[in-house]
């Protein structure tokens, strides 16, 4: 077999494909629930109340989608360039480590909230930035050099927590002391578990999808992603294209650990992130790297995790079922945005 | 440094340094294939997680420790066909699907598991594979418990790099793979068929990755429990580069890194630990692959072709 280009698909070849990823997605997951022993009616049903069935649940899928809009759009924002940045969860966990530390009783009000949200994206950017200098200056992969980061910023916070940052009035826990409340961020609306990072995670995708839409930036971005030896033709600096791109993927991969621990939690603990890092790379790719795409994704993945969490507590099927369906999604999805533009010959 | 030398003359820690690398030798050899064939599977961590549930499962539920590393192939075999599949004939991104086979085949063991054994807390143990001491040879001082006083598959460790050493090296059709990762478009005016060569070498190497992810539960621990490859595969994909593409040199950095992986377990049970925090010794060796990777940037010769997709007829 072979692929074949086809030259100008119609709208049955642009839709088809995808609702076909959807549909199977859909009966994969029933049969997933069937093996489970329970009716994938009802789990299906289940886990779509889960997600947006009741004020509280609808407001849980925002909260969770909040992190994910972060890492989604870090992950956009490389892929982008063809930047390959695994490490957002090492990012993450460098913006939470840097809420903890201004947001304890070390910067006062009322700048502590801007103060500690920009050195978080700069701490963020530097964690992406070594891979990436290792990449541009001696040619190191930079997919496995930021996956490997991943595991040594998990062991840096298990460091911290059980030694210098950790909370005296812990009982003994690994967590950090709570933040002051000045620098803490505000609820959207009072006495709703919604907080601040969401609406900041919204402006960023506008921001982003900005950047890459009406800026020189973002147009030299696209530019090395789709073709790196036609920029350097060009005569465009890929080199520092590539760090300006690891810059502010690093940063916004940052915010997610920032807003978690300064709008959510309140203080770090290594359960932070459930892997947010990770999912976020799911998130850009079912988004198709779109930034306003990532958001309209991030909320049906954290839907899908809020969800299955619901459903498995009434109907006991394991919640790993959420990560199945969204490896899935994602493979399914791949294939499809192929088949909207290549048909398949033989031969 | 005195405790550091006498860690280094015991037994124990040569045997255990081998213990440790032989996961990492069936993995990284199981990568290089599929590397040698132009293919990066990023799918490997997964696919170690599938193969230590697996393998595991089937002993657990009656199966000789044998039948348990068969099964643990056959499942790695089986994503890897996946990870073939898209990769090979439809061209997409290596990395993207890479990342989501092992996201599919951690979340289906932690699945199958949780559903096979609902309402265990703590992990269900099997009889693992016990040492076999090779007679005369595992009486020799130092060398003889390191390396003839180890489990059946670790012996299969070895043995398994010797074949893949020979194929890749002294027969038409390791030479055919090898083309497969240079040179493509000679391979397919050869009359050979690219896609079957590449799909052969996934399918074949995910199998290998998933035996190194049965060595965790069959013969170094005797349970199974959710985060136990934990960042194994990566490394495997970092001792590829660091062993120049070779069945030879990688086995031989996977010794070198177990080595130092057997070393900072010892130290930090000496003085040295009281005072490093332990985070310290965890990270060595994702450090130290991270400093692989930058030694070997510019010295190794990257198949050529890796990575980048064949489609017959264009150029």
């Amino acid at each position: 077999m072979r692929l074949e280009p086809i030259a100008h698909p119609g709208l049955a070849r642009r839709l088809g494909p995808p609702a076909a990823a959807i549909v199977a997605t859909v009966l994969v997951a029933a049969l997933l629930a069937a093996l489970a022993g329970a009716n994938p009616f009802a789990v299906l049903g289940q886990i779509v109340t889960g997600a947006v069935g009741s004020r509280f649940a609808a407001l849980e899928t925002l909260n969770r989608a909040t992190p994910l809009i972060f890492t989604g759009l870090a992950v956009a924002v490389a892929f982008r360039a063809r930047l390959w940045n695994i490490g957002a969860e090492a990012q993450l966990y460098a913006g939470a480590i840097i809420a903890v530390l201004l947001g304890t009783g070390a910067l006062g009000s009322p700048f502590v909230l801007p103060v500690s949200a920009l050195v978080a994206m700069l701490a963020g950017a530097c964690i992406l930035l070594v891979p990436v200098l290792l990449k541009v200056r001696l040619g190191v992969d930079e997919v496995v050099t930021t996956l490997l980061f991943n595991f040594i910023m998990v062991l840096i916070v298990s460091y911290l927590l059980e030694g210098p940052m950790k909370d005296p009035m812990g009982m003994g826990w690994p967590k950090s002391a709570a933040l002051i409340k000045e620098a803490r961020l505000p609820r959207i609306v009072e006495g709703v578990r919604l907080h601040w990072g969401f609406g900041l995670a919204l402006i960023s995708a506008v921001l982003v999808w900005l950047i890459q839409t009406r800026t020189t930036l973002g147009f030299e971005m696209r530019a090395v992603g789709q073709n790196i030896r036609a920029a350097r033709f060009a005569g465009m600096p890929v080199n520092a294209v590539l760090v300006k791109t690891a810059l502010l993927s690093g940063g916004l991969a940052a915010l997610a650990g920032w807003s978690e621990v300064a709008g959510l939690k309140g203080h770090l603990s290594s359960d932070l992130s459930p892997g947010f890092g990770y999912t976020g790379i799911i998130v850009a790719m079912l988004a198709l790297l779109h930034p306003l795409g990532v958001v309209v994704s991030a909320l049906f993945v954290a839907g899908i995790f809020v969800g299955s969490d619901a459903m498995s507590r009434a109907a006991g099927v394991p919640t790993y079922i959420a990560d199945m369906l969204l490896a899935v999604a994602l493979l399914f999805m791949v294939l499809a945005i192929l088949l909207t533009r290549f048909r398949v010959v033989r031969g | 440094m005195t405790a550091i030398w006498e860690i280094l003359i015991s037994a124990s820690f040569w045997a255990a340094a081998i213990r440790i690398a032989s996961p990492l030798i069936f993995a990284t050899l199981g990568e290089l294939i599929c590397e040698r064939a132009g293919v990066l599977n990023l799918g490997i961590e997964g696919i170690m997680v599938i193969g230590a549930f697996a393998g595991w499962m089937a002993v657990y539920g009656g199966m000789s420790l044998w039948g348990g590393v068969g099964v643990a192939f056959l499942a790695g075999a089986a994503f890897g066909l996946l990870q073939g599949l898209l990769t090979v004939p439809f061209g997409l991104s290596q990395h993207v699907v890479g990342l989501g086979i092992t996201l599919l085949a951690t979340s289906t063991s932690y699945y199958a598991y949780r559903l096979a054994l609902p309402e265990v807390t703590s992990p269900p143990k099997i009889e693992p594979f016990q040492n076999w001491e090779i007679p005369f040879l595992s009486e020799i001082p130092l060398l003889g418990p390191a390396l003839f006083s180890q489990t059946p598959l670790t012996y299969a460790a070895f043995g398994c790099a010797i074949a893949v050493s020979v194929v890749l090296w002294r027969t038409p059709l390791g030479l055919a793979l090898r083309a497969a990762g240079e040179n493509p478009a000679a391979v397919e005016a050869q009359g050979l068929s690219v896609t079957a060569l590449r799909m052969g070498a996934v399918i074949f190497g995910s199998g290998l990755m998933a035996v190194g992810g049965a060595f965790l539960t069959l013969s170094a621990f005797s349970s199974f429990f959710f985060e136990m490859v934990n960042g194994r595969g990566w490394i495997c994909i970092a001792l590829v580069v660091f062993g120049a593409w070779r069945p030879g040199k990688a086995v031989l950095v996977a010794v070198l890194f177990a080595a130092f992986d057997a070393l900072q377990i010892r130290l930090q049970q000496t003085p040295v630990g009281a005072v490093v925090p332990y985070q310290v010794f965890l990270m060595l060796p994702y450090v130290l692959s991270i400093l692989a990777l930058i030694v070997m940037a510019r010295r190794a010769e990257v198949p050529a072709a890796l990575m980048v997709p064949y489609n017959k007829g264009e150029r």
